[in-house]
């Protein structure tokens, strides 16, 4: 009776014996000691943002409860219109957009013509011309901000959303390198058999090489968009005129209040950030890809 | 033969055009916004220029900014503290979370998504999320220690804390550095594992003495691009706390912003700009320094390699 009952035991025993000299108890522990470490970060990064959204649909009372109210009850989604029209949210939204669009144009268009000419062209000066765009890459912006800021105030533009993207149809350094660097990679003989069958150069780039660069394209366009769309330094320089402020810019104008009423604040900033979450999580590959890319590569 | 050398020479000419043609928008724009610039700033620095009237006063605004302006120094302080706190602790827990997700885990892309999340959300909105979790009575961070039976502290009105609260919140972003070393990470090829497995080195041997040498370029590129970047940091400071309390939080852009944008001191301004370049590429050039003695490059050692063979 005893031997019958001990006998599955000891064969579990071993089982778990065998599964152990397998994974050593020292992978075993570090195994759990990784996944306990992982989530333990991914709560502390998750749990502000859980909880601003679910701040966001909460009156001011529900706010400074404990224990937090995670599903707030009554759930006061009428916080986003009334937060949304305390302010010219529309038009904000418009200059954000115009000035994110005009500058992915400005940057993917810049990027690829000046990337093919360093990656695909030979002519003399482009590698010492590289290498000085390359320290540019390391210039701190500081040291351009002031005399940029008194070209465009000759220029009457201060108070006008133009300084804000018009400079991106030069290039910039950082786009314009990850540009050449995917180029560069590509194969010489694409060019050549297309000169032979009669291609100008422009021609090369349009036909041959921009349809391989998608990828890079990709990653300026997201990352440019990401970036114009959180400015909020440049937009603080150039525009004095709140109906020119963009969303980053306007979100500021809640600081005053933020102490009265938490829900409309978070309302607010997490309508402001919902556009980059969105493309986020479509674009996730490329971003990925193309931060990976620029960091180890470069 | 001739008509052949003729062609290659047209082609060339041409190129030589092209090349220059494609180019052209970011060299009229680096001599527009940048080089241009960076010489006009240098002569402003010189003057007392201030949108009105303006006067050749030699170095003295850089004599100022030693004697009289006692914030310059400060502020300084404050952004190399700053930089100093942040700079290693994102590389620490970037590579730390990287390690850790390069162990042949489960739901990879899953992990990385949520670490890279808040990376992505930067600006102003996380920025007042912040201020909102560290309000010291009703804030998240405050609330939940209570919960212990914790007094939180007041995050961003005390002057001893508030910076430390800054460095933490730019924690929170550790995503996108974690991202690039766990690409790097992956990079590195098993062999080298197996290698040094057959020489019975444990993990952590294998850590320090394989993994750590192979990342070292990708961490020096983060290292100087971190500082860089840190010594830049306007955002968080000047919508979290404005630079108090007790400037505490007063970062050298702050004051560089103020001084030109709000009292107009153009000229002082640009000397402050200088300053703060001349301090960046000192600092990267200690980097460089110090990198040329443990960054280990692949390439150039196999060439070494190769050349000592032959």
């Amino acid at each position: 009776m005893a031997a019958s009952t001990t006998q599955p035991d000891s064969s579990s025993w071993q089982r778990l014996f065998r599964y152990l000299r397998r994974n050593s108890i020292q992978n075993t522990l570090k195994m759990g000691f990784i996944y306990f470490m992982l989530t333990l970060t991914a709560l502390v990064i998750s749990i502000p943002l859980v909880w601003m959204v679910s701040t966001s649909f909460k009156e001011s009372s529900q706010v400074f409860t404990w224990p937090i109210e995670w599903l707030p009850n009554p759930f006061r989604w009428q916080n986003y219109p009334e937060a949304l029209t305390s302010r010219p949210f529309g038009t904000w939204t418009l200059n954000s957009i115009t000035i994110a669009a005009m500058s992915v144009l400005g940057h993917c268009l810049s990027a690829t013509l000046v990337g093919f000419a360093f990656a695909r062209l030979r002519w003399r000066g482009r590698d010492v011309l590289f290498l000085v765009m390359l320290s540019a890459l390391m210039l701190p912006q500081e040291v351009t901000l002031i005399p940029q800021f008194l070209i465009f105030r000759q220029l009457g533009w201060v108070n006008s959303l133009l300084p804000l993207f018009v400079p991106t149809f030069f290039g910039g350094a950082f786009n314009i390198f990850i540009m050449r660097q995917f180029m560069v990679m590509l194969p010489r003989e694409l060019d050549d058999a297309a000169r032979i069958d009669g291609c100008n150069y422009f021609q090369i780039l349009t036909y041959i090489i921009a349809p391989q660069v998608f990828p890079a394209v990709g990653f300026i366009a997201i990352n440019t968009f990401r970036n114009r769309w959180n400015d909020f330094f440049h937009p603080l320089i150039y525009l004095n005129d709140p109906k020119l402020f963009t969303l980053a810019l306007g979100l500021r104008t809640f600081r005053g209040e933020y102490a009265i009423e938490w829900g409309y604040l978070m309302a607010a900033s997490l309508a402001v950030i919902l556009p980059v979450l969105v493309m986020f999580f479509f674009t996730q590959r490329y971003f990925i890809q193309g931060m990976v890319f620029t960091g180890v590569k470069g | 033969m001739i008509s052949f050398r003729k062609l290659r020479i047209r082609q060339s000419t041409q190129e030589e055009w092209a090349g220059w043609l494609f180019a052209s928008p970011w060299i009229i724009g680096f001599a527009i916004f940048t080089l241009g610039p960076m010489l006009f700033s240098l002569a402003m620095s010189l003057t007392n220029y201030d949108l009105f009237t303006w006067k050749w006063v030699g170095l003295l605004n850089y004599e100022r900014m030693f004697t009289i302006d006692d914030l310059v120094l400060r502020s300084l302080g404050v952004t190399l503290r700053y930089a100093l706190l942040s700079v290693p602790l994102h590389l620490l827990c970037g590579f730390c979370l990287a390690l850790m997700l390069n162990q042949k885990i489960r739901g990879l892309s899953i992990w990385r998504t949520v670490f890279y999340l808040p990376s992505v959300l930067s600006g102003v909105s996380v920025i007042v999320l912040w201020v909102l979790v560290l309000n010291p009575e009703f804030g998240l961070l405050n609330s939940i220690l209570a919960n212990f039976g914790i007094k939180g502290p007041n995050w961003l009105g005390d002057p001893n804390i508030a910076l430390y609260s800054l460095v933490m919140m730019s924690l929170w972003g550790v995503g996108s550095s974690m991202l690039i070393y766990l690409a790097g990470l992956q990079g590195i090829s098993s062999e080298l594992y197996d290698a040094a497995k057959v020489d019975g080195a444990n993990d952590l041997q294998q850590l320090f003495n394989v993994t750590i040498p192979m990342m070292s370029p990708v961490i020096f590129f983060n290292l100087v691009l971190g500082i860089i970047g840190s010594l830049q940091t306007f955002d968080t400071a000047f919508i979290a706390t404005g630079g108090g309390p007790a400037y505490s939080t007063y970062f050298y852009m702050l004051h560089l912003f103020s001084k030109a944008f709000l009292e107009l001191k153009m000229g002082y301004a640009s000397a402050m700009a200088w300053l703060l370049f001349i301090v960046i590429m000192l600092l990267t050039l200690v980097v460089f320094r110090f990198g040329a003695a443990w960054v280990f490059y692949e390439e150039t050692f196999k060439k070494d390699k190769k050349a000592k063979g032959a």
